[in-house]
Parts: C-alpha cells; sequence; structure tokens
C-alpha cells in the first residue's frame, strides 16, 4: 500500500479506486467525480447481509485484482464485422476496454436532429445537455457500483434526440471486451427531447473468455411524449463479471419499452430503476436470462410511480440449467397522490435441472388508493402434457423439450423490434437449448 | 377375419392412472377402412383409453396387450406410435406460446417425413401444402403464423388437430371428443374434414360422449363402453337407440347376460 491512500473504507475499492483518469476542463463534471469518489470511498462491497443483496453474494469479485484498461486495443472493421447490426449500421457507436473506438463507429443520424457520439465530444458541445442529466439520475450515493463507475466517468456514450425527431433506425451502442483482468466503467447517456422516438441497443460482448470486470451506467432520459425503445444484450465473457445499473426517468406521458436480455458472464447484476417524473406514463419492462454451466444472473428492477396515470407492464422470464442461479427483485413503488396507477408484473421462471436455482421476489408497495396491479410468479419444470403433445407429433423426448424451451424464451424476444437481433438471438436460443441434446 | 387387414387388436387391456384401476379388460379388433365409434357416460374409461392407445405417461397398463400392425404398441414410445402413424386428436390441445402453428406443422410434418425416409420440406414448399390442408377444415390461414393453439377458442383448437391429422397422414386417427365445445356449424366443418381424410388404408377410432356427431362421420361399429369394458357392440343404429334411452339399459343388459353366463 505504498501508493495514495485514497481514505477508502474498503480495501477493494481502494485498489479499484487507482489509477483513475485525470480531471478534465469541466468543474461541473469535476465536481461529480470528486463527489463519487468520497461516495465509493464511504460505501464498501456489499455482502449477502444487505437486503438488496440477499441472494446474490459479490464476493467472487473479491478474487480478483482487476486494474483499469491502460491504453485501447485497437480492432480492425473486420473484427467486429459479426456484430454488426444492418438495421443499425447507420449509427453506432464502439467502446473497446471502454475506450471510445472513433474509427469503428459512424454517426450518419448526425444531420438528421440527432446527436450520437462519444460524451467527450459532447461536453465540448453539448456541454449544457449533459450538465443537466449526467449523473443525475443514476444514484451514486448509495450504489458502491454507480459510485465506482462515475468516479471514473471521463468518456461514454451520449445519444440526443431533439425535439420531434422520429428516428427510424435503431442506434447502437457495442462495448466490446477484450482484455483480461481489466475493470471496464462504461458509461451512457440518452437524452430524448420531447415528442421524439428512438430506438437503442445497448450490447455487451466480449472477443475472448475472460476474467474482467465491467460496470456499466446508463442514463435515460425520456421527455415528454417520447418514446424511447431501449434493448440490451449482455453476452459478456462467461468468465466476466458484469454489474450495470440503469436509470431511467420519465416525463409527463412519455413511453419506454425495455427489453433485457441476459446470456452471459460468470456473475451478472443488472439493475434497472425507472422513475416516473410526471402524470400518464407507459412503461414496459421485459426481460430474459438464459443462463446454465455455474453463471449467476441477478436482475433488479424498481418500478417507482411517483405520480399519478402511469402504467407499467413487466414481464420477466429466467430459464436455468445445471448448476446455474438467477435471482429476480422487481419492485414496484406506488406513491401516495400516484393515482390511477396501472401495473402488472410476472416473474416466470423455468428450472431444467435438478441443481439449478432461481429466487423470485416481486415487491408491491402501495400508498395510493385508487389504482390497479397486479404481479405474479412461476417456478416450475417444463410442463409433462406440454411434452406428451409434441410427443405424440412425433418428436423424441429431447426435441420436445428443446422446442419448449424455446418456446419460452422466444416469448421474449419475439417482442425484441429490430428483425436482424431478434433473429439472431432466436439462433442463440436454439443453439442454447438444442446443446442440451448432446448432454 | 382376414388378418392382413387388421390394424390394431386389443386384448384384455387394463390399465390404470394413479393407482386406480380405469380400464378393466377391454377388447377391440380395427380393421383397415373402418370408422369405429366409442361411446360411453362420463367416467367409463373412453378417453382413458384414447390416451393409452398414444402412450401417454400417467397411465399404467396393467395387463393385456395392444397390437398394432402386429406390432407390441405398448412398447413403443409416445413419438414411436405416432411415426409409426397413430394419431391423437386431443380432447384439451396444448397451447404453445411462443411456437408457430406453422413452424410446429412443418416440424411435426418433417420429423415423421424423415422417420418414414421420405422427402422432407423447406418452409416455403410447406406454406404451399399447409395452405391446401387447412382448407379442409376451413381455417384461416392467419391461424398459421399465431402461437399453436393460443388463444384459439375450443372450435379452433378443435380445426387445428384436424389440420395435424390431415398433416401427419396417420393410419390410426383417434379422435378424443373432437366435437366437445363446437357449436353446429364448427362440427359440419370438422366432420367434413374427418370424411375427406378417411381412406380405405385407414382406421379411425371416434370417441365420443354424444350421438350428434355420428350424424356427419358414420362409424361401421358403435362401441359402448362402461366401467371400463366393452359392454355392447352394434352398428350405427345402436348410437341412435343410446341417444333415445340412455346408458343405463346396455349395462343392464351385460350384467344379466354375464349373470346367466
Amino acid at each position: 500500500m505504498e501508493l495514495v491512500n485514497t481514505g477508502a473504507k474498503d480495501r477493494y475499492l481502494e485498489n479499484l479506486l487507482r489509477g483513475q483518469p485525470p480531471a478534465g476542463s469541466h468543474g461541473w463534471l469535476n465536481q461529480i467525480r470528486a463527489a463519487a469518489t468520497e461516495r465509493a470511498n464511504a460505501l464498501t462491497v456489499p455482502t449477502t447481509r444487505d437486503e438488496e443483496w440477499r441472494f446474490t453474494d459479490p464476493s467472487p469479485l473479491l478474487k480478483f485484482s482487476f486494474q483499469p484498461a491502460r491504453g485501447a486495443q485497437r480492432l480492425a472493421q473486420a473484427d467486429i464485422q459479426r456484430f454488426v447490426i444492418p438495421e443499425a449500421s447507420s449509427d453506432r457507436l464502439v467502446f473497446i476496454d471502454g475506450i471510445y473506438a472513433a474509427e469503428l463507429s459512424t454517426h450518419c443520424g448526425n444531420e438528421h436532429g440527432i446527436l450520437v457520439t462519444s460524451l467527450a465530444q459532447g461536453l465540448s458541445s453539448h456541454g449544457e445537455i449533459l450538465q443537466q442529466h449526467l449523473a443525475r439520475n443514476a444514484d451514486f450515493d448509495n450504489d458502491v457500483f454507480c459510485a465506482l463507475n462515475t468516479s471514473f466517468l471521463r468518456d461514454g456514450a451520449l445519444v440526443i434526440i431533439n425535439k420531434n425527431v422520429a428516428y427510424p433506425a435503431p442506434i447502437h451502442l457495442l462495448f466490446i471486451a477484450t482484455k483480461p483482468e481489466t475493470a471496464v466503467y462504461p458509461r451512457s447517456l440518452v437524452v430524448a427531447g420531447p415528442g421524439s422516438r428512438c430506438a437503442l441497443i445497448e450490447e455487451y460482448i466480449s472477443l475472448a473468455e475472460n476474467v474482467y470486470f465491467n460496470n456499466a451506467v446508463t442514463e435515460v432520459v425520456v421527455g415528454e411524449n417520447a418514446r424511447v425503445q431501449h434493448t440490451k444484450l449482455q453476452q459478456e465473457s462467461r468468465a466476466a463479471f458484469h454489474i450495470a445499473n440503469c436509470a431511467v426517468a420519465l416525463a409527463r406521458e412519455a413511453n419506454y419499452i425495455s427489453d433485457t436480455v441476459t446470456l452471459g458472464a460468470r456473475f451478472s447484476r443488472h439493475n434497472l430503476h425507472v422513475l416516473q417524473t410526471a402524470e400518464g406514463t407507459h412503461c414496459v419492462l421485459d426481460g430474459l436470462a438464459l443462463i446454465s454451466g455455474r453463471q449467476l444472473a441477478d436482475t433488479h428492477t424498481y418500478m417507482d410511480h411517483a405520480k399519478p396515470g402511469g402504467n407499467s407492464r413487466q414481464l420477466h422470464k429466467c430459464i436455468v440449467d445445471d448448476a446455474a442461479h438467477a435471482v429476480f427483485s422487481g419492485k414496484v413503488l406506488v406513491r401516495e397522490g400516484a393515482q390511477l396507477t396501472d401495473s402488472a408484473q410476472s416473474s416466470r421462471n423455468l428450472l431444467l435441472s435438478d441443481k439449478a436455482h432461481v429466487d423470485t421476489k416481486p415487491q408491491l408497495e402501495i400508498f395510493a388508493d385508487d389504482v390497479k396491479c397486479a404481479h405474479g410468479a412461476t417456478v416450475g419444470q417444463l410442463d409433462a402434457e406440454e411434452v406428451f403433445y409434441l410427443r405424440s407429433r412425433g418428436l423424441d423426448d429431447q426435441g420436445a423439450r428443446s422446442l419448449l424451451t424455446y418456446a419460452f424464451a422466444a416469448e421474449i424476444i419475439d417482442k425484441i423490434p429490430v428483425a436482424s437481433l431478434a433473429r439472431q438471438l432466436r439462433h442463440t436460443v436454439m443453439e442454447k437449448t438444442q446443446l442440451r441434446e448432446s448432454t | 377375419m382376414n388378418n392382413k387387414n387388421i390394424l390394431l387388436e386389443v386384448r384384455n387391456l387394463s390399465a390404470e392412472v394413479a393407482g386406480i384401476e380405469i380400464l378393466k379388460g377391454i377388447n377391440l379388433v380395427v380393421k383397415v377402412g373402418e370408422v369405429h365409434a366409442l361411446m360411453g357416460p362420463n367416467g367409463s374409461g373412453k378417453s382413458t383409453f384414447a390416451k393409452v392407445l398414444a402412450g401417454h405417461i400417467d397411465y399404467t397398463v396393467t395387463g393385456g396387450e395392444v397390437l398394432y400392425q402386429g406390432k407390441n404398441l405398448l412398447e413403443m414410445a409416445p413419438e414411436e406410435r405416432s411415426r409409426a402413424g397413430v394419431f391423437l386428436a386431443f380432447q384439451y390441445p396444448i397451447e404453445i406460446p411462443g411456437v408457430s402453428n406453422s413452424a410446429f406443422l412443418r416440424l411435426a410434418y418433417n420429423t415423421l417425413q424423415a422417420a418414414r425416409g421420405r422427402e422432407e420440406l423447406d418452409p416455403l414448399e410447406f406454406d404451399d401444402f399447409i395452405r391446401e390442408k387447412i382448407k379442409l377444415v376451413e381455417m384461416d390461414p392467419s391461424f398459421l403464423d399465431r402461437s399453436v393453439n393460443q388463444g384459439f377458442s375450443g372450435g379452433e383448437k378443435k380445426r387445428n388437430e384436424i389440420v395435424q391429422m390431415a398433416v401427419l397422414e396417420p393410419k390410426l386417427a383417434v379422435l378424443d371428443e373432437t366435437d366437445s365445445g363446437l357449436d353446429i356449424d364448427a362440427l359440419k366443418v370438422v366432420a367434413n374434414g374427418v370424411n375427406h381424410l378417411i381412406r380405405p388404408d385407414n382406421a379411425i377410432i371416434l370417441v365420443t360422449h354424444y350421438q350428434r356427431l355420428l350424424n356427419y362421420i358414420v362409424p361401421d361399429y358403435v362401441h359402448v363402453i362402461e366401467g371400463g369394458q366393452i359392454v355392447k357392440t352394434g352398428g350405427k343404429e345402436l348410437a341412435l337407440e343410446l341417444e333415445k334411452r340412455g346408458y343405463d339399459w346396455v349395462r343392464a343388459e351385460f350384467d344379466a347376460a354375464r349373470a346367466a353366463a
């Protein structure tokens, strides 16, 4: 411990906090970073004694000493070609180990009322909007991982959709991991102006089965009467740690539709926090975790109906094979005065082996009297009647099980509005479910 | 009896579910080209018999044997029975959200084609093929794109079963209460579809509670099942008599005959 003592309570965090990028030229951002660093120093890595981490033990993270990525790995267009989504090829931001790769990124929409660029670029051209929204939604006061990310905040993805612009093509934010033993802090800010429409694909992939720590924060600000369709696809290395915080703020009559697909990482935690800041918002929070081996996938969602007349729909599915462990915690809070809230949540879980494990915890907290709220959770195996039905049509037992497992996943994948991505995911799920044939 | 024409031979079959004996010695011979109706009151064992023929795992055969094309049917897995030409139209067809009806039908069709050493169809070829088949039961093509049976009405599900029968071309089709839940128009459509699928080289067992269906699909034989046994066999006129007189007299006759024997 011969280096600077950061004053951290937690030795592990102290180590992670080293090697931060130097302060930049924007005073307000330096202040935010300093405040976040202070919070990271004051907080500790959670344990299963923390209610929010009851089912997910983060201690495996502590076995590794991660360092910030030093220097950018250079990749050629050919290296990333297989990750290019045809529908989204005109607007793509690529980050390699958290560092912006301008040469692999495209920005065709910048002349059509949108801005898709790096945060660093945006800081000089759109400082006012950034100052208004960046780090204002994702809470770094109480979440140590969000504080860590914010402490490292220098660059990231920036998407701004101007007022009343309905941008037709999806915008692809592609985060590629290449180096082992690195800690990466991807950061994204999306601001959809009033009356605008856009579709986002936030994707995390890896070029090798390395151990690394991806600690991402995404903030989405949906303006009055705007609509944002947000697909998050987590396909990290199966040895990696992925901890992500996504914070969404909805203005009056805003629409936010989220699909989160979790396939990768040894250990993943996805926190999705949606705050209704004005009346009459519409929100869909769907998710699928398809895991096997010894993977752990934890999805925590928090829908905060702070104002009246909001509706929210949520269908979260987990398919758990081998000795994998899935966690779902879905909190819906209806605050005092948030009358006419209409909320429905469903958690459905499929266990494919005796050792597979799922913890599901729907939570409904209602402090208003004129609301409609429903929630439910199921955990089970494939239905024997369904298997028999398919076998009576000639499919063998394994084929019937694969088809039913695929179908369980397809209900979520079919909601993804980008055709090629949905097709690719269907293919991935087919491979994953048919892999069982050889086992 | 010409053995070559015997498709199914059931000898003294008994079976139980959850430890309760339901079938208590069924005997039945079905030859190709025949339509058999199996009638009986609720709980008589007629649906159990249909499920045992298809190989449902919840039912345990406790005695007797079933020969299908001369082979021991009871030793075959459900999918082997299907591939060998046994088809069960379900009383309550299963919904499969997430799988389109056309993909499911193609998968089933190609699985059977492969098992029979015949050529499989690609999606385009299958589309032409299936669009012809669904005309048989006047099904709207939009049902092909929907998930299997999901949100289908009772009648639509039953039509979908007959579409599957048309696609899979079974040798022995067992229709388990295909008429239940159908209004009269739908019943006519479904019956008409089934009639088109009757050929000299296949056979059908209609399991039904009511005589109504038999106005449209005319059986060669009517069997009354009661208490897990076939207690009377007759021609198509027996169904009309049952409709008028109910089932009690059949049982009484059977018991009297047994007492006399």
